[in-house]
């Protein structure tokens, strides 16, 4: 097995297909430019290397309404990578070492 | 002169959390705290400082309950959709839901088992982090059990195979797969439990479980499944972090904790991957619209993710890959065959149905496993002949088990795909077998354990099985006429065609 540096190894998440989660799909494509998208039935898998960041505001403004992170729990299926961060404004899945 | 009232201030997340979950704890001052949590030092892990715990979803008791009863509105809604516009009879086939058959009897009554577990962490933790994550899971996991039977009752009115699920898992013979999987982790203590379904079940494997069972669904029609599976796996991905959490805060707390760590690791990663083997064939043989074969899944949810990832990042706490993956990432490419192999041939004593694939099947296995099909290919061609002859083969005697996965003794040495895997262990005067190395290394480390497993083969020939014939075990097993077997002509065949106005059998298709 190789070894990677947390920056380059792959984070990501598996996200519900709906009308509402596009908004989130949109934003984390959005703010995190490294972003690959794959569709899968009834689901789309977002990855990017090394980290994920998914912005309270980027997703408001596509969705035009507020939205909490929380929120966030309606629309997950699974993730890989480790949970750095879910506050007010932000989630951030990441590698730690 | 007054001053003006300030403004009531939100709190912010994290301040929200610390009041409602972390700050709501005490220091005990009638008993000492060992009396308080008496299950947390046997097991040899030492922890010095609970209050290190995190829980990164900052979930606070409101917020838990607001989001979860949108989750159920949201699925009782379809629910009621998918029953009142008779969408059974827009599935792909009558034969896609054994996989359902084999998710109701073998899985739904594991949710159980963990709402039970977890109820017992949140009590008996020190940390209240951890408590109040427990108790959240435990909630889950009793949402997970109540969904999945309320979504699959429906099929119950129209198909075979649905009832009775709780009463055979208790009993037949490759529903102890699951069952004596959870039991030992439930006989376990609470650290190794939480490495076992925590980190191992639920952040190793969950999605190798989950993933392909929902997208089959999605894929073959049954959208009330594909519904529940989603909402039980928003849910998942807290469960996935608490079993993160839970390795890192132990391998963090204490040196000495690494090597039983890691030896959790090992056992619970082959014991959860065995249990995938029917996973595995499922998604290889039993859904009529494919999703993706076992090996595709297998390299994306666990060799990507898992050994690419994770183990990379637990690499800095002296943690290494599961000891037996290397034979895991071999199988892949023959487990699915093998697996349905046995099903096929003993589904008379099963509350499913299996059938020889279609000519269309068969090209897609072979483009998936262009190096190991071509030999099973042969196989279902003989097979076909024999059902043409009249004689579909079913094996009449009982398989030996493995002692601890105890599934029948099927598989093959990775090198030759016709000399069958057997290991033993002679403890105490007795010889017991193993399926695999992965297997016998598990018994070898837990010998007093693992020789009490409830055997059904063992049982049957002990007599306690209601009777020594296979019509009386039936019986006993709550089996009924239609249940098991071959599916062309089955009751859900004949009934499929009736619904759908065929006049003739037109095969798996
Ligand atoms: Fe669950
Ligand atoms: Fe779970
Ligand atoms: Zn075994």
């Amino acid at each position: 097995m190789t070894t990677t540096t947390p920056a380059a190894r792959p984070v990501g998440v598996d996200i519900q297909e709906s009308e509402s989660n596009r908004a989130v799909i949109e934003a984390i494509e959005a703010d995190n430019p490294e972003a690959t998208v794959r569709h899968m039935p009834g689901m789309v898998r977002v990855q990017v290397p090394g980290k994920l960041v998914i912005n309270r505001e980027s997703v408001e403004e596509r969705l035009g309404r507020e939205w909490e992170t929380h929120e966030f729990q309606l629309a997950i299926i699974s993730y890989f990578g480790h949970i750095k961060e879910w506050d007010d404004d932000e989630i951030v899945i990441a590698w730690d070492h | 002169m007054t001053i003006a009232p300030k403004a009531a201030r939100k709190l912010t997340m994290k301040q929200r959390y610390s009041a409602l979950t972390r700050d709501l704890d005490w220091e005990p001052s009638y008993v000492p705290a060992e009396e308080l949590f008496p299950y947390t030092r046997f097991e040899g892990i030492k922890i010095h400082d609970w209050s290190k715990w995190e829980d990164p979803f900052r979930l606070t008791v409101d917020a838990y309950a607001k989001y979860q009863a949108e989750k159920d509105k949201r699925l009782y809604a379809v629910l009621d959709g998918f029953a009142q516009s008779q969408g059974h009879l827009s599935l792909t086939d009558a034969s896609y839901l054994n996989a359902m058959k084999l998710f109701l009897q073998g899985v739904t009554p594991l949710e159980y088992q963990a709402h039970r577990n977890f109820a017992y962490l949140s009590r008996h933790l020190n940390g209240p982090g951890p408590r109040f994550a427990s108790l959240c899971q435990s909630l889950d996991e009793m949402r997970h059990a109540q969904t999945e039977i309320h979504t699959l009752s429906n099929y119950n009115k129209y198909y075979s195979g649905f009832h009775d699920y709780l009463h055979m898992h208790d009993r037949v013979w490759y529903l102890s797969v699951p069952k004596s999987f959870f039991d030992d982790a439930l006989s376990a203590g609470p650290f190794e439990f939480l490495i076992a379904i925590g980190f191992s079940f639920e952040y190793l494997l969950t999605n190798l479980l989950f993933v392909p069972f929902m997208s089959g669904a999605s894929f073959n029609g049954d959208l009330p499944t594909m519904t529940f599976g989603f909402s039980a796996q928003s849910d998942e991905s807290r469960h996935m972090t608490l079993g993160l959490e839970a390795i890192k805060f132990l391998l963090e707390q204490d040196e000495d904790n690494v090597p039983i760590v890691q030896h959790w690791i090992d056992k619970w990663f082959w014991r959860g991957y065995r249990v995938t083997a029917l996973v595995a064939q499922m998604l290889d043989y039993m859904l009529p619209r494919k999703v993706m074969s076992w090996k595709e899944a297998f390299e994306l949810y666990f060799e990507q993710q898992m050994l690419g990832g994770l183990f990379q990042d637990l690499a800095f706490y002296g943690i290494r890959p599961p000891r037996d993956v290397e034979k895991a990432i071999q199988e892949k490419d023959y487990i699915s065959h093998q697996a349905y192999w046995i099903l096929y041939q003993f589904s008379h004593a099963a509350a499913f149905t299996t059938s020889v694939p279609s000519d269309e099947h068969l090209d897609w296995l072979e483009e998936q496993y262009p190096d190991t099909f071509p030999t099973y290919r042969k196989l279902w061609d003989k097979e076909r002949k024999n059902v043409e002859n009249g004689g579909r083969h079913f094996v009449r005697g009982l398989p030996q088990l493995c002692q601890v996965c105890q599934i029948p003794m099927g598989f093959t040495e990775a090198d030759d795909p016709f000399i069958q895997c057997q290991r033993e262990t002679i403890f105490e005067g007795e010889r017991y077998n193993f399926c695999s190395d992965g297997c016998k290394n598990i018994f070898d480390h837990e010998p007093v354990k693992f020789r009490q497993s409830w055997l059904p083969v063992h049982q049957i020939y002990q007599g306690n099985c209601g009777a020594a014939d296979l019509p009386g075990v039936l019986q006993w097993y709550g089996m009924q006429p239609g249940d098991g077997g071959e599916y062309l002509g089955s009751v859900d065949h004949e009934n499929w065609l009736a619904w759908h106005d065929m006049a003739e059998t037109t095969g798996g298709n």
